[in-house]
């Protein structure tokens, strides 16, 4: 059905049309809206979900786990300092294994404090065993949420799906929603192997873990985030296959015959498109790459991707403050290196705090690097897009 | 309640074998309320002493599903549990009729895990919520806490030339629950075992939340002979020190009186956490705990409506 959503109404149908046994969650810019809304789909009857109003995202994030450790399909929805605020419970609920899936609006992080959009709360979780998936619109973001809760239950990992904050959450665009009963159909019956409930089989979940079989669990969940790479795959598979709508671990735009091309996340990708389109008009071969799936990162699929383009400038809309380059690029610049392509690259931080971008800066970068590819050359290796310097 | 001879005949759902000091008060107190237990139970533990010790992986000494994620979460992992069972209950696939208790010890509860408790509280999960309170951080070396008493000395407030330990006095955790409005609540010790245990009965029966604050002595940081824990939790009550009460739906009932108050002098003198308070010129801090006591448990008789 063609309906006009914003981001943060089509996540918030997705959880409706999904209707887990549990959504335990705190209230947060901008993602305030999807908790609201689904709040309403439960106090109208529209949902079988039990709703906990919880006091903070960290116990949000402490009932979402142990709802799925009792063996309940859980979801729940924060944004930046929530986000923040779970950080511990985050990497608990991958340690577990518990297939929880977050509707995480990405946001500035304080300080200073800002409510707008960039990724800043979402690469700082990077690493805490979480797949990630990023939004470029409404609908992927709809059914990405429709994908990722089949995604976390067969790789027991924890799932984020991401939108960007306003850009994306307060943005109204057509998108095409699945029927009821497709969804229903499509995310079948969760029924874990082990669970808390399951009275009869009593087990310790959570139990101190030391030198001896720490590492092995540690190693199991490293395991299952290579093996969730499939599993992605068949889902968006079967996605496709039955709602026509193709997804993988990212969307390549105008890339496979490109000799410079932007990568980058989110809505800028949208943007980006177009720019492409235009310069592709006076002649010039750009393309795009827009990684979808960050978490696990598809490090031999992306450079493969680009491994024939001369010239590649990263879009990174958060900043490691580490003195070197956004958290996309080490991750892009890596795989080529271990993939043994030395491509020219730069690397651009755009967008912090919500700040605008616009096809000039991203038809700027473009230019940039039609002349990277003719010199070989990168004048500047880390800039800043949009910024008063 | 079942008497003590039909209560030995049941199954230890709190086993042996688990690694707690010898004489901890914790181990007690599991074991004691889980036999008291009816019904199936499911216990999430805060990191603490309890869970370190009963669970070294791929060890438990729980026969029960026990689950533990974290320090400051205990009442917010079980009220997960308690709505994932409403929700699996509604759609029939848990049977059972299951219990829910969450055990975390002061630090866990009256600290770290306050605002959590307090908002399981305010939305009134069908849980109960038990602290082990032994009054200091113990699992990590004896820091004080908020629940620790005026004048302990522990490993961040030590006593010295310049202090007398904790300065502060603790923190009225039971009334903060009480002054949440649920149906239970309760202060005991290990020592008053059928108190304890029915307590627990009580608490498990009432369809809502309830919170008992059960004082653990702890032979480690308080520093008296193993031997002698379950005397020191007596000893706690006959000073008026932590007061055996209950408040039930708002009504305040005390559950023991001691035929006479003994002094707070003889529950400091056989502590070592208290020794510096014995020295010459410290007179002072002993008096103002002497009048901290009295002034609680005279406001407390009247509570509960008995003669001071």
């Amino acid at each position: 059905m063609r309906v006009a959503k914003t981001g943060n109404e089509a996540m918030a149908e997705a959880m409706r049309q999904i209707n887990p046994d549990v959504v335990a969650a705190y209230p947060i810019t901008p993602a305030t809206e999807i908790v609201m809304i689904f709040s309403q789909f439960v106090a109208d009857g529209l949902v079988d979900t039990e709703y906990v109003a919880v006091e903070s995202e960290h116990s949000a994030m402490s009932a979402c786990i142990g709802a799925s450790a009792a063996g309940a399909r859980v979801m729940t929805s924060t944004s930046s300092q929530g986000l923040a605020l779970m950080y511990e419970m985050l990497y608990i609920a991958a340690g577990l294994r518990l297939p929880i899936v977050i509707g995480e609006v990405n946001r500035a992080l304080s300080a200073p404090i800002n409510i707008h959009g960039d990724h800043s709360d979402t690469m700082g979780a990077r690493d805490a065993g979480w797949i990630q998936i990023f939004s470029e619109n409404s609908q992927e973001a709809y059914d990405s949420m429709i994908q990722a809760i089949l995604i976390a239950e067969r790789s027991k990992l924890p799932v984020m799906v991401t939108t960007d904050g306003f850009i994306i959450s307060h943005c109204l665009e057509v998108i095409d929603t699945i029927s009821d009963g497709d969804v229903k159909k499509f995310v079948g019956e969760y029924n874990p192997e082990r669970y808390l409930l399951d009275i009869k089989r009593p087990f310790t979940l959570g139990a101190i873990d030391l030198q001896d079989y720490y590492f092995e669990h540690k190693m199991q969940e490293a395991e299952a985030m290579k093996d969730s790479k499939k599993i992605i795959l068949d889902v968006a598979s079967e996605f496709n296959k039955k709602f026509g709508r193709e997804y993988g671990f990212y969307e390549k735009y105008k890339l496979d015959d490109a000799e410079v091309a932007i990568v980058c996340l989110g809505s800028a990708a949208g943007t980006t498109k177009v720019v492409v389109d235009e310069l592709r008009a006076k002649g010039i071969k750009a393309g795009l790459l827009k990684p979808r799936v960050f978490r696990p990162f598809p490090y031999q699929e992306i450079a493969k991707e680009l491994s024939k383009v001369k010239a590649i400038s990263i879009l990174d809309r958060s900043d490691t403050y580490s003195a070197y380059a956004g958290p996309v690029f080490t991750e892009i610049t890596s795989a080529l290196y271990s993939s043994n392509m030395q491509i020219p690259v730069n690397n651009y931080i755009y967008g912090l705090g919500g700040r605008d971008i616009g096809k000039e800066e991203i038809k700027n970068v473009f230019e940039e690097l039609v002349t990277i590819a003719k010199t070989k050359k990168v004048e500047k290796l880390i800039g800043y897009i949009g910024v008063r310097e | 309640m079942a008497s003590l001879k039909e209560l030995s005949k049941k199954e230890e759902l709190f086993t042996g074998g688990h690694r707690l000091c010898s004489g901890c008060g914790a181990g007690i107190i599991a074991r004691q309320v889980m036999i008291a237990c009816e019904k199936p139970v499911v216990v999430a533990n805060a990191t603490g002493c309890l869970e370190v010790a009963s669970t070294i992986f791929p060890y438990t000494a729980w026969r029960v599903p026990w689950f533990h994620s974290a320090f400051e979460n205990a009442a917010a992992s079980i009220s997960g549990i308690e709505t994932a069972y409403n929700a699996l209950k509604k759609k029939g696939k848990v049977k059972e009729d299951v219990n829910f208790i969450a055990f975390g010890g002061d630090g866990g509860t009256y600290d770290i895990g306050l605002q959590a408790l307090s908002g399981a509280m305010e939305r009134g999960h069908r849980i109960l919520y038990i602290c082990y309170n032994n009054e200091a951080y113990m699992n990590t070396g004896v820091q004080r806490s908020s629940a620790t008493p005026r004048g302990a000395n522990t490993t961040t407030a030590p006593s010295g030339k310049q202090s007398t330990g904790k300065m502060q006095m603790r923190k009225d955790l039971t009334a903060i629950m009480v002054a949440h409005n649920i149906p239970y609540v309760a202060q005991t010790t290990l020592s008053f075992q059928s108190d304890l245990m029915s307590k627990v009965q009580k608490a498990l029966s009432i369809n809502g939340p309830a919170f008992m604050n059960v004082m653990q002595p702890c032979r480690l940081g308080w520093i008296y002979p193993p031997e002698d824990t379950v005397r020191m939790g007596r000893l706690a009550a006959d000073t008026c020190v932590w007061p055996i009460y209950e408040v039930t739906n708002g009504v305040y009932k005390l559950n023991y009186k001691p035929k006479e108050k003994k002094p707070i002098t003889d529950w400091l003198k056989i502590q070592g956490r208290f020794k510096h308070l014995f020295s010459a010129g410290n007179e002072e801090v002993i008096k103002q705990l002497q009048a901290d006591v009295d002034k609680n448990w005279e406001k407390l008789l009247s509570l509960c409506g008995e003669k001071i």
